[in-house]
């Protein structure tokens, strides 16, 4: 896949990247989030001012650790409570549409 | 009884409830018809089963008929529409989530449900939690009950609006950046969220995980305490909740009278340009009003708090775009007809998600793109730490900090549709909290000439729920902001 980005780290490619998340945007959509999403990209590249050269990154507050508990099997949903939210259930299944020619 | 069932707040229901003096049928079947009266004006809701709700609020009248002295069997309780109830639809305020029914209770619910709590309605958020004013969410904005033409503030600006109305005595919500606070303080009411880890999240709708925390939304300190009690605590399905006990805080909170031998800090970076001159007198009152009731004010510094905002919009999006990954149309909600599957993702998540979650989940795929990550989502985890030093500092100074909870009081309907990053800097007292992880508490503390509410923010340590909570209580015995109540909106929507 040809890199899309622009060479300005601050410029992005909307569009692309909606595609990226799987995502498609109408013109109308990409003209007016391009804009708003330029806008957001300048406020927060302000953080570039500041110098975290020796600083460790946080990736949760918490005091928590790993939580472990006994590897035996519980209930999980049944089946059919599962499927009950589905849009398209077949044969006790989710159905999705045809993935292979 | 004097006044009418709907002013009655979660420990006064509880108690009118135990003495027999109301029952639960009854309660129920007031705050369902308040809020049919009073919802076309407000939008608060986005869903209540008259039926349901009073089947649950009968058989709490019967089991304590028969015995049962659970002390909050059937109090109602509203519920922000993002987190699952059993049988109960949970939108997330999404079009992808429509029809969406929950097959299971979140944690903090089968906790209530034990409590004996009826769930009597559900509140309005902005579109999976994502903004400041409740307008992004698919149900239409919510009205903010102090002025019908501003909004309530968001994201649970519907549990909000709901209990400032007396829809409800109280509702649960959810904060990722300040969505129970900043709501809390635009309608005039109590939030409360707690530190990061305290209150389970299985069950609620993820936006970001390192920092969604659930929370009460209530009429005064003493009854957030008590909705945050029954909530709190270890859960084997949330590994990010702490082991530590859940001391019973009521007591303290109930008895709190003054602020003496507490040192309380005040930030120099919460009062600067942009800051609202009303809000800034009305903290400022505040201020004194806790310096009078005998704690010590000292100067802080949160020197990174400017840097707040750009290090949240990066962190949260990031982990939003991946949390909302699952939204493909495969296992529930709605799903766009194509001929294919990577058509069919791409049209189920155009046609189902909103413009403000789509802006987010653009955002937050980009900063953890390739050749992006290090710029921007690791150096926002590193601007993160900056930031919970900060107030790590600051609490060696102070037992608790106090500022503004919002820069403005609540602004007008579409006034900031169109621009996000204004929008995005009314989070500017809030999100450091979360980022921090630590628990920030909203209390009210006056009016602007125009008559719209402000809010006291009183920010705690780590698992320092109890002072937040004592020094909000003895607040609110100094002063009847909390007790002031709006004027019935009439007729529908402006």
């Amino acid at each position: 896949m040809a890199m899309k980005f622009s060479e300005n780290a601050d410029r992005m490619d909307a569009r692309y990247v909606a595609g990226l998340a799987r995502m498609a945007l109408s013109d109308a959509e990409a003209a007016q989030l391009q804009g708003q999403l330029d806008d957001i990209l300048a406020f927060i590249g302000e953080l570039k001012q500041l110098d975290v050269s020796g600083v460790e990154a946080t990736d949760v507050a918490t005091e928590a650790r790993n939580a472990w508990r006994e590897d035996v099997p519980e209930a999980g949903l049944a089946r059919d409570v599962a499927l009950a939210n589905a849009p398209l259930a077949r044969h006790e299944q989710f159905a999705v549409p045809k993935v292979i020619e | 009884m004097s006044a009418p069932l709907h002013e009655l707040g979660f420990l006064e229901a509880a108690d009118a409830l135990a003495q027999k003096t109301v029952s639960s049928a009854e309660l129920t079947a007031a705050l369902l018809d308040r809020s049919e009266k009073l919802e076309p004006a407000l939008n608060s809701l986005t869903w209540f089963d008259r039926e349901a709700a009073l089947a649950q609020a009968r058989a709490a009248d019967a089991a304590r008929a028969a015995g049962d002295a659970r002390p909050f069997l059937g109090v109602p309780i509203a519920i922000k529409d993002l987190l699952n109830v059993k049988g109960q639809p949970c939108t997330a305020g999404s079009n992808i989530l429509k029809g969406y029914v929950a097959p299971y209770d979140a944690t903090v619910i089968a906790r209530l449900r034990a409590a004996g709590c009826v769930f009597v309605s559900r509140t309005n958020t902005d579109e999976f939690a994502m903004g400041g004013s409740t307008e992004t969410s698919a149900y239409g904005p919510t009205r903010n009950p102090w002025d019908v033409a501003r909004v309530p503030g968001g994201s649970s600006g519907g549990s909000a609006a709901a209990v400032a109305a007396r829809l409800a005595p109280a509702a649960l919500a959810s904060d990722t950046g300040g969505s129970i606070r900043q709501p809390a303080a635009f309608c005039g009411v109590t939030g409360f969220k707690p530190t990061y880890g305290r209150v389970p999240r299985y069950g609620c709708t993820a936006f970001a995980s390192s920092l969604d925390q659930v929370g009460p939304i209530s009429r005064s300190v003493e009854d957030a305490a008590a909705v945050y009690q029954l909530i709190a605590g270890l859960d084997p399905r949330d590994s990010t909740t702490s082991p530590r006990p859940v001391e019973d805080v009521l007591p303290a909170v109930r008895a709190a009278r003054d602020l003496k031998g507490l040192k309380l800090g005040l930030p120099k970076e919460y009062f600067v340009e942009g800051l609202d001159p009303e809000i800034e007198q009305l903290t400022r009152a505040a201020v004194d009003q806790c310096r009078a009731l005998g704690a010590e004010i000292v100067d802080v510094e949160l020197p990174h708090s400017r840097y707040g905002i750009a290090c949240y919009y990066i962190l949260a999006p990031a982990e939003a775009s991946a949390n909302l990954a699952r939204y493909d149309g495969v296992r529930y909600g709605f799903r766009a007809e194509a001929g294919d599957l990577q058509e069919m993702y791409e049209q189920t998540r155009a046609r189902g998600f909103g413009a403000e979650v789509k802006r987010r989940v653009i955002l937050g795929t980009y900063v953890l793109s390739s050749g992006f990550h290090d710029a921007y989502y690791l150096r926002a985890q590193k601007v993160r730490t900056l930031i919970r030093g900060d107030f790590e500092r600051a609490f060696a100074r102070c037992d608790a900090i106090l500022g503004p909870v919002t820069p403005t009081p609540a602004f007008r309907v579409g006034e900031k549709t169109s621009d996000p990053v204004q929008m995005y800097l009314g989070d500017v007292f809030t999100v450091n909290v979360n980022l921090a992880g630590i628990c920030g508490l909203s209390v009210p503390c006056g009016f602007t000439a125009a008559g719209l509410p402000a809010g006291l923010h009183v920010v705690g340590p780590a698992f320092r729920e109890d002072l937040a909570l004592k020094i909000g209580a003895a607040y609110q015995h100094a002063t009847e902001w909390h007790r002031k109540r709006p004027v019935d909106p009439q007729g529908g929507r402006p």
